[in-house]
């Protein structure tokens, strides 16, 4: 089973050149996330002032910063921070707005309704705004970066959820499952959650990018992952105040650094759908 | 013999797919003369749709005719401009369609609909075309037409629907009227007021016709020559009598033995060497000992009903009871109730008031949500009506029928399962090697096999089946109604058989039961019921059902 799946996966990427760079991306982004601190040149926090703000060389492939920091060395280790925050966020986003969604979709009525009124009203704040009053309220640690980032992703994957669901609540396999011997839970968690998963994998790798740039983003106004941890956002905004000055790389890598991982998984988003669903093992 | 109006020569219809080109019309050749019908008949995947979609140019953009000629009044159109054939479309031939309330616009009212139709081929004023269309609304037999005029598609019932098609369709005078599977998915009593209206228009305006249909009893009746198409192939094309009566080719006979009629008996649905067979099978079954005196019914249905939160109830004052091994038929038409008694009975849903006995036991009072812990659950199964939504998509055909076996059986995964669930394969006739597979790999009859094996898996006492052929083509039917009757016999399993399609349930089950708007109209044994029906409601029901033994009966102009 499993090898059959593996073989799938990659039947699928041969025939999509574009989903199969996408995932190399990842699979390399990854890499870095867990090699990143061993696999860096120099220390990221360890400053050195008569080395600051050099150009990039072969010896600082990305420069250095203000403080004579390797900015290579400091995109390498910020992966590692980023990526955490961004899967966390999303996976905790994606288990219960899947679960709310779905009984929701299955069980309709009143607490449907109360849930969507919920969500819309959620939805009705400028979110970044949201996860911004989130942080400062619970304080400025990366937890609750997680943590807001995960609350402001939760209504897409209940809606998302809900209506997936509901569209299947009434079909004839649901019924069977319950003829059965599964309880209405069981049905929702066993047998529909299953068969929105595709789906919602999709809109998973497309809110990892997004996570990430929130995550960057919150650093980025100063919320969130303090300095000197190294971290795209901060790395972004510190780069900033040189720009006037023509030190263009304390900015364009960690921006493309960023932008190259969001790109990925967003590409990634649609390759897993045909990798996920079993319909399209022919 | 006149001119023919439309004449296909040799035809050819060729589909490019993921796996190559595939030929899904080979080499046909008709003609239709003008104000005739003509009955195109095949089941699924013969080409007959395909036949109908290249002569009116509305195949698929993947198909195109590869070869052959299609002749209207002696002109090739096969050959000609889109530019042109625009202006056969409506005033030359129009089409008609399965499901009416998808091919009508559900966001304009159905009068403007048809003064559009009006309009792309006259130069008329709007004024003008809306009369028009309050005459063709006329024509169609709306009730109401001024009112209906401003109607919108969801508001009109689905027969309604095709009247309004009809009425778009016959709005410029066409002398050729493709119907693809006009009353498919219609009530009989709807389906036979469409058929009539249609014949009617056609023969007071001469107007040619092609009926496609997969039900040859509907094209006997209303057509004076049928053609029988079998995987793209032309196989035989006579008059309805001779068609039924000494059908020449293989296949014809196969569907014509397929084809349940009102005094076909479950045997007779195969051609002759297979029914020497099956009659072994039943002569094998050894005949069910009566059960004791005082034995209670297995199933004891007292006043159910069933409300909803508006309206009236779905459900009222409903009771029955049925033995061990019995057959019993549910049938109405759509909205009559059927679907939510046969859920309240199989304790899917509860009943709003009513007791349920099983075995002399009541079950009604454990909740529907709890039900799955009941003992009595894995003795009342279900067969759903659309196989193809009846199979979880990521189960492999395995998955599913151990599915019940594991929970209700309490079997573990191993050799004991394994062994079990290839003999449920195997006695509703499912290859073994298909077990692996997903319900997309399978086809309709394949899937309905599944949905059959994983009910009688857990050897269920009373079997539900909820329109269990309704979406399969007759010859499948055939078989998987063969295969029903066994198991009734062979395990003593109740059938309670929930089904429009009279014919079958007359020959299926023992008694029949008439359900209209939730309420019982009419019970009793089938054959009696049907050959005398005791209520109007029933003999309009059975009078609608298109007969094979009444050929040619509505149309003779």
């Amino acid at each position: 089973m499993a090898s059959a799946t593996l073989r799938h996966a990659l039947w699928i990427l041969r025939g999509n050149r574009l989903t199969a760079v996408a995932t190399s991306g990842v699979f390399v982004l990854v890499a870095i996330a867990i090699l990143g601190p061993s696999i860096a040149p120099y220390d990221p926090i360890a400053s050195s002032v008569s080395e600051a703000l050099l150009p990039p060389s072969l010896l600082h492939l990305a420069g250095t910063d203000q403080l004579g920091r390797d900015t290579f060395s400091r995109l390498l280790v910020a992966a590692r921070l980023d990526l955490v925050i961004a899967v966390a966020a999303v996976g905790i986003s994606f288990v219960l707005g899947a679960i709310i969604g779905a009984f929701c979709g299955y069980a309709g009525g009143r607490l449907d309704r109360s849930v969507g009124r919920f969500v819309d009203v959620m939805m009705a704040f400028p979110l970044f705004v949201l996860a911004m009053a989130m942080v400062a309220a619970l304080g400025n640690r990366v937890e609750n970066i997680v943590i807001a980032t995960a609350i402001i992703n939760l209504p897409f994957y209940t809606r998302f959820a809900r209506a997936e669901v509901n569209v299947r609540r009434n079909l004839g396999w649901v019924e069977a499952a319950r003829a059965s011997g599964e309880s209405h839970s069981s049905v929702v968690l066993r047998f529909l959650l299953p068969n929105v998963l595709p789906a919602m994998a999709v809109q998973m790798s497309l809110n990892l990018g997004w996570a990430i740039l929130n995550a960057a983003g919150l650093s980025f106004i100063g919320l969130g992952v303090r300095p000197p941890t190294p971290e795209w956002g901060i790395m972004v905004a510190e780069g900033a105040r040189f720009i006037s000055t023509g030190k263009w790389w304390l900015v364009a890598f960690p921006g493309l650094a960023l932008m190259l991982a969001v790109l990925c998984f967003n590409l990634l988003g649609d390759g897993l759908r045909d990798i996920l669903d079993p319909r399209m093992r022919t | 013999m006149t001119e023919p109006l439309l004449r296909i020569e040799d035809l050819h219809v060729t589909f490019s797919t993921r796996s190559g080109p595939v030929e899904a019309v080979r080499g046909v050749t008709l003609s239709v003369a003008p104000g005739e019908m003509l009955g195109l008949v095949g089941e699924s995947g013969s080409g007959k749709s395909v036949t109908g979609f290249a002569t009116t140019r509305l195949l698929d953009p993947a198909g195109r005719v590869s070869s052959g000629r299609i002749l209207y009044r002696g002109q090739d159109i096969t050959k000609i401009p889109d530019g042109d054939f625009r202006a056969l479309h409506g005033a030359a031939m129009s089409m008609i369609f399965q499901n009416p309330r998808a091919a009508l616009n559900p966001i304009r009212s159905v009068g403007l609909q048809i003064a559009d139709a009006i309009l792309s081929h006259k130069r008329m004023s709007k004024q003008a075309a809306a009369d028009e269309a309050l005459k063709l609304l006329r024509a169609v037999q709306i009730r109401d037409p001024e009112k209906r005029m401003s109607a919108y598609p969801h508001e009109l019932s689905g027969g309604m629907c095709q009247r309004v098609m009809i009425a778009v369709a016959i709005s410029c005078n066409p002398m050729l009227l493709i119907a693809d599977e006009p009353t498919t998915g219609l009530d009989v009593t709807t389906q036979k007021v469409v058929m009539d209206l249609l014949a009617g228009i056609a023969a007071a305006r001469g107007m040619a016709t092609i009926l496609i249909t997969h039900d040859l009893g509907l094209a006997a009746q209303y057509c004076a020559r049928v053609v029988v198409m079998e995987k793209g192939r032309l196989v035989e094309e006579a008059p309805p009598a001779r068609l039924f009566h000494h059908p020449q080719h293989a296949y014809t006979k196969r569907l014509v033995a397929a084809s349940p009629t009102a005094s076909s008996r479950i045997e007779d649905l195969v051609t002759d060497e297979e029914r020497g067979q099956y009659l072994a099978v039943l002569a094998a079954c050894k005949p069910q000992p009566e059960p004791p005196a005082g034995t209670p019914p297995l199933l004891d249905v007292r006043n159910l009903a069933k409300r909803y939160d508006q309206g009236a109830p779905a459900v009222s004052n409903f009771s029955m009871t049925m033995k061990a091994g019995e057959s019993v038929g549910l049938v109405g038409e759509s909205g009559s109730g059927k679907t939510t008694t046969s859920r309240m009975i199989c304790r899917l849903i509860d009943a709003s008031e009513g007791e349920i006995l099983f075995d002399g036991e009541s079950i009604a009072h454990l909740p529907a949500r709890e039900f799955h812990r009941s003992p009595h659950r894995k003795d009342i199964q279900i067969v759903f009506q659309d196989p193809n939504e009846s199979l979880n998509p990521r189960f492999t055909a395995f998955d599913c029928i151990a599915h019940p076996l594991l929970r209700l059986s309490r079997m573990r995964p191993g050799d004991a399962l394994r062994q079990r669930v290839e003999e449920c394969a195997a006695r509703v006739g499912l290859p073994i090697d298909l077990l692996s597979r997903f319900p997309h790999q399978l086809s309709g009859g394949q899937k309905a096999r599944v949905g059959i094996a994983r009910a009688i898996a857990c050897r269920p006492r009373l079997l539900v089946l909820d329109e269990p052929t309704a979406a399969l083509d007759v010859s499948v039917q055939a078989v998987v109604l063969q295969l029903l009757d066994r198991l009734r016999r062979e395990d003593c399993l109740a059938l309670l058989f929930v089904s429009h399609d009279l014919n079958v349930v007359r020959m299926m089950c023992d008694r029949t039961i008439v359900l209209r708007s939730g309420e019982i109209v009419e019970a009793g044994e089938s054959r009696a019921l049907f050959d005398n029906p005791q209520t109007e409601y029933t003999r309009e029901l059975v009078e609608a059902v298109p007969q094979v033994d009444r050929c040619g009966f509505s149309v003779q102009s």
